[in-house]
């Protein structure tokens, strides 16, 4: 498996009125194509500080951070503009990227369709669920046709319910769409029934404290959290991240 | 909103709620009625002496006046003319200064004291300025009603442009999207609504620009009645120009809010 993104000896500063705050230090990581990466961290451990790092808004202060293809970018609320239909607002990033070719626009329609965002187009994010937002959230991030998928919390602004059915989605899409994702999360079940691969950050200065494959199999999040080894992990990364 | 079924209850509702308008309507009317009606009474029964307090049928006589020596709509021209173009400048240029100042963190930081000062400072003192620069017609109380209303439209546009929601800004940001694409796609449609208010506030600044730009220096509109009406001791004459200046207000108003519905409608939709 080669890697697409690679974090090597990566720290990163931020400068402030105050004085300076390590965010991140000394951090090591790969992402394989194709692979789900979850990495989670106590709060307040510069885990969106990484995914910024890694889509390239920020510069590294010292290390390199290699990667190969481009990046979709899906954060915690869904950030739908609200004066746009949801048709509109999946050619967003089609617009921005000066990629609004008639083929282009029809594959995120075509995602949409195959996605149960069909019959949605020509509303507007007001009248839909907050699931439904969620995926149209993610419907937009694949319009592009990114590589990697950098998914900032993603779920954490929904309802319990409405959670763990959007986890399952994205899982569902993601997984079909053959994308590679990395997912930033405090929510060690979250974490355990989506990824490939979880990293343990260290609190500020973020670092790798632990990296571990799960072994849970492609089946689906729900699927997962009956799985009997489900809760071992749990227990592991619950010990390592109070750690 | 249409209800496929329309229960008794619902019904009954909305004829309470019928009801209960019309009543707001009628007691809104009757108050006007009841002021109008005891203002003309004390100065009829000689309780009032009318040469001071004139009353709502001398105020009626003398508007047919003005409009039987047909400057009525002279003057009422003349102060519409300056409110509007006042109202304009201020908006459009207010609008671009904003949008500027949005652009370059640099540009706001110097400006911001001036700015802080020219919002402070009450703008009647540059009167006698004013009169010098721009002599003694219209221009100078178009230019007072700009002075008045920029600065109110500059911060209004300004503070909705800073506030655009940080996640979407880095939404577009993730995109690669540029500063220009981030203000034509978010900036821009995310501060409709603060356009509409800022329209709104400033309906009611050009007014108080012109009729103040009319007080210090001016030879016709509603603000030179009501001064003339003053020194010559002409009650009638005041009372006539504050009555119409409150039926143009009124109307601009009316406009605006309509304007803001058809606006907003095709903004929420």
């Amino acid at each position: 498996m080669k890697n697409i993104l690679q974090f090597e000896d990566v720290t990163y500063i931020y400068h402030t009125a105050r004085g300076e705050l390590v965010a991140a230090k000394d951090l090591t990581f790969s992402v394989g194509e194709g692979e789900f990466v979850a990495i989670i961290g106590p709060s307040g451990c510069g885990k969106t500080t990484l995914l910024s790092l890694a889509a390239g808004l920020l510069r590294p202060s010292s290390g390199r951070i290699e990667s190969r293809g481009s990046f979709g970018y899906m954060l915690q609320k869904d950030e739908l503009f609200a004066w746009r239909t949801i048709e509109k607002n999946l050619f967003l990033p089609l617009e921005v990227m000066h990629k609004c070719t008639a083929a282009q626009k029809a594959r995120a329609l075509g995602l949409a369709e195959k996605y149960g965002l069909g019959d949605f187009l020509k509303s507007y994010p007001a009248q839909l669920s907050g699931g439904m937002r969620q995926r149209a959230a993610l419907i937009r991030t694949l319009a592009a046709d990114p590589d990697i998928l950098l998914l900032d919390e993603p779920f954490s602004a929904l309802d319990y319910q409405t959670r763990l059915n959007v986890c399952e989605d994205v899982a569902n899409i993601i997984r079909s769409e053959k994308k590679t994702a990395l997912l930033i999360t405090h929510d060690i079940s979250e974490a355990i029934s989506l990824a490939d691969r979880v990293l343990v950050l260290t609190a500020r200065p973020a670092r790798v404290a632990h990296a571990h494959t799960l072994d849970l199999g492609g089946v689906p999040p729900l699927k997962r959290r009956e799985n009997a080894a489900f809760s071992g992990w749990f227990e592991t990364l619950w010990k390592e991240l109070n750690a | 909103m249409k209800h496929p079924t329309c229960s008794n209850e619902n019904a009954r509702f909305l004829r309470k709620r019928r009801q209960h308008l019309a009543l707001v309507w009628a007691l809104r009317i009757g108050v006007l009625a009841l002021l109008l009606g005891m203002w003309e009474l004390v100065t009829a029964c000689g309780w009032v002496d009318p040469f001071i307090m004139s009353s709502p049928s001398r105020i009626a006589k003398t508007i047919a006046s003005l409009y039987a020596d047909g400057s009525l709509f002279y003057h009422i021209g003349v102060t519409l003319w300056e409110t509007l173009a006042g109202f304009a400048a201020a908006v459009v240029l207010g609008f671009l200064i904003a949008l500027l100042l949005w652009w370059s963190e640099t540009v706001r930081k110097v400006l911001e004291p001036y700015i802080v000062v020219l919002n402070a400072l009450p703008k009647i003192a540059l009167g006698p300025l004013i009169i010098i620069w721009f002599g003694t017609g219209s221009e100078a109380i178009v230019f007072m009603t700009i002075l008045v209303g920029i600065i109110v439209a500059i911060l209004h546009m300004l503070s909705a442009f800073i506030a655009t929601d940080p996640g979407k800004m880095l939404l577009m940001k993730s995109m690669g999207a540029g500063k220009l694409q981030i203000l034509w796609k978010l900036v821009l449609p995310s501060s409709y609504p603060s356009l509409i208010s800022m329209l709104k506030v400033s309906v009611g600044m050009a007014w108080i620009g012109s009729i103040m730009g009319e007080y210090i220096v001016s030879r016709a509109g509603l603000g030179y009645l009501i001064v003339y009406g003053g020194q010559v001791f002409k009650l009638d004459l005041v009372m006539s120009a504050t009555f119409l200046l409150c039926l143009l207000a009124a109307g601009m108003y009316a406009l605006v809010v309509l304007l803001e519905k058809i606006l907003v409608k095709n903004a929420d939709r």
